[in-house]
């Protein structure tokens, strides 16, 4: 198999914003047991900026690179600036995946916008 | 990192310094092709004999029935379709299992493209075939079954000596993948009445590159590689000397003291899976606990992937090997896990061990103090692990 980058390598070993969060404001879980990757994302949200965020990754070391890298990226950002990072973004901030490995970041990416879904879902909830 | 263990014995194996030893002179000063008259030509044929001659008492076979090959994966391929385009006036009927290796899946199922019909036995949750499944599926257009000895993921041994008894009262060719049962378990191609076997030099401490077919006399098959008259006619090419000379070596090497070899391979294998069921919690072993490879050890430990747990590994000079869908290159995971019954999501975190006659109960050690720790820290970054 190709290797991994060092910035691969990096993320997998000291993941950044491993965990949980109990009051999280959105929670966003994509991906499915069967294919061997699930990637569960918890949101802290105040004025429309992910003030905080976690996750925790079931899957290769590709997957959970791209789940802490793209917890960084986001991490500051308005919900609006979040939806904008793009799986080929996650990649390229961790030096380029193997080819076979670019669907995890497609999960990371996804795993961003099911969280924000969830967010809006709420909010649109708490209006009514 | 200071040390590597290497326990991936069933992807390959360490040549051994008197096989390379034995080899050197014939990838230096002896060049000579051995179908040259002149005498460095004639040495050259002579090492050649030599080494069939070991291959044939390895298996309890002649020296005529014995072909050299590029590897495993070659003989496979001559045995199953030279057989089947030999015989389709017989029949277009195959059987085989649904836990072969590649060479042979993939084989039979290029020939069912031309018009031949396959039938792919199941296993039990052990991984063994059922005989009855077999005694069922045999047909009047049957020319060949084909079973491995031993499974290269989970190290299952099956019934061979049975299925060679079906097979010879019916006059099915039957032809056995033993690339890694050979120099692992003594095999008797007489006794268990086996037709076609393959076997793969770099399985056993031999060279990579070199692996035979054993074609038992006066079987119907057709050559695969045309050209000239090499291998009596049968497989074309100029011979790999050094190579066909590494594997007769390492050949018998590895069939010398098999018994004692076996006994310290069974249990480091023993100690290593009572050590990672006791110590991990939700561990399951694949495979049968004891009708299996002396050297093999495939677990799967529950809520986490292989991939990362060999990663982990590595940082720590362990060398192993996984049935995850990450390290077989497709989104699914191991066939072999699959057809034991296992679920996706349980198949994934799939870790196989596979030792050799280097490795020690220290090694052993070391594993069952590194492992548990991995498997803790991936299951805390686990989704799955809340869930339960």
């Amino acid at each position: 198999m190709e290797g991994y980058s060092e910035k691969v390598m990096d993320h997998f070993f000291n993941p950044r914003n491993v965990g949980t969060i109990e009051d999280a404001d959105a929670i966003g879980e994509v991906g499915n047991a069967k294919c061997g990757d699930i990637m569960k994302m918890y949101m802290k949200i105040k004025d429309d900026i992910i003030v905080d965020v976690k996750f925790q990754t079931f899957g290769c070391g590709a997957a959970v690179a791209t789940s802490s890298m793209v917890t960084e990226l986001i991490k500051g950002k308005t919900v609006d600036e979040a939806l904008e990072v793009t799986n080929t973004e996650v990649a390229e901030a961790l030096d380029g995946l193997p080819p076979i490995k670019m669907h995890c970041s497609n999960l990371a990416e996804s795993a961003v916008k099911s969280a924000i879904e969830d967010y809006r879902k709420k909010q649109n909830g708490e209006k009514k | 990192m200071s040390k590597t263990i290497y326990l991936d014995n069933a992807a390959t194996t360490k040549l051994n310094p008197k096989v390379l030893e034995e080899m050197i002179p014939y990838l230096s000063d002896m060049y000579g092709n051995a179908s040259s008259i002149y005498h460095i030509g004639r040495e050259s044929r002579k090492a050649l004999d030599l080494a069939r001659d070991k291959v044939a008492k390895a298996l309890n076979a002649i020296s005529n029935e014995i072909f050299f090959t590029s590897g495993g994966t070659e003989a496979d391929n001559w045995a199953i379709k030279g057989v089947a385009f030999a015989n389709e006036k017989k029949g277009k009927h195959i059987i085989t299992t649904n836990i072969e290796h590649h060479a042979v899946l993939h084989t039979c199922q290029y020939l069912e493209k031309y018009g031949f019909e396959v039938t792919y036995l199941p296993v039990k949750e052990n991984g063994i075939i059922d005989i009855k499944d077999l005694n069922n599926a045999l047909r009047n257009d049957t020319i060949l079954v084909s079973v491995m000895f031993a499974n290269n993921e989970i190290g299952t041994i099956q019934p061979i000596k049975e299925i060679g008894k079906i097979t010879r009262e019916r006059g099915i060719y039957f032809h056995t993948d033993a690339v890694q049962a050979v120099g692992n378990i003594p095999i008797d191609v007489e006794d268990l009445k086996i037709d076609l076997l393959s076997l793969s030099g770099h399985k056993f401490n031999g060279p990579k590159g070199v692996g035979v077919l054993y074609i038992k006399r006066g079987i119907n098959i057709l050559p695969m590689i045309h050209g000239g008259g090499q291998e009596r006619n049968k497989r074309a090419g100029t011979e790999n000397v050094a190579g066909i000379v590494g594997i007769g070596k390492a050949i018998e090497l590895a069939t010398k003291d098999i018994e004692k070899k076996n006994k310290k391979l069974t249990d480091l294998r023993d100690m290593t899976i009572k050590g990672l069921i006791e110590r991990i919690p939700d561990t399951i072993l694949n495979g049968d606990p004891e009708k299996r490879l002396p050297g093999n050890v495939n677990v799967c430990f529950k809520y986490i992937e292989g991939e990362s747990i060999l990663l982990m590994l590595d940082m720590k000079g362990v060398c192993a090997s996984s049935g995850s869908a990450c390290t077989s290159g497709s989104l699914d995971p191991s066939h072999v896990l699959l057809a034991i019954g296992l679920p996706h999501e349980i198949a994934h975190g799939s870790l196989r061990l596979t030792f050799s006659i280097e490795n020690t109960k220290k090694d052993v050690e070391y594993l069952l103090e590194t492992i548990p720790p991995i498997v803790e820290r991936l299951r805390q970054m686990s989704p799955l692990i809340s869930k339960q």
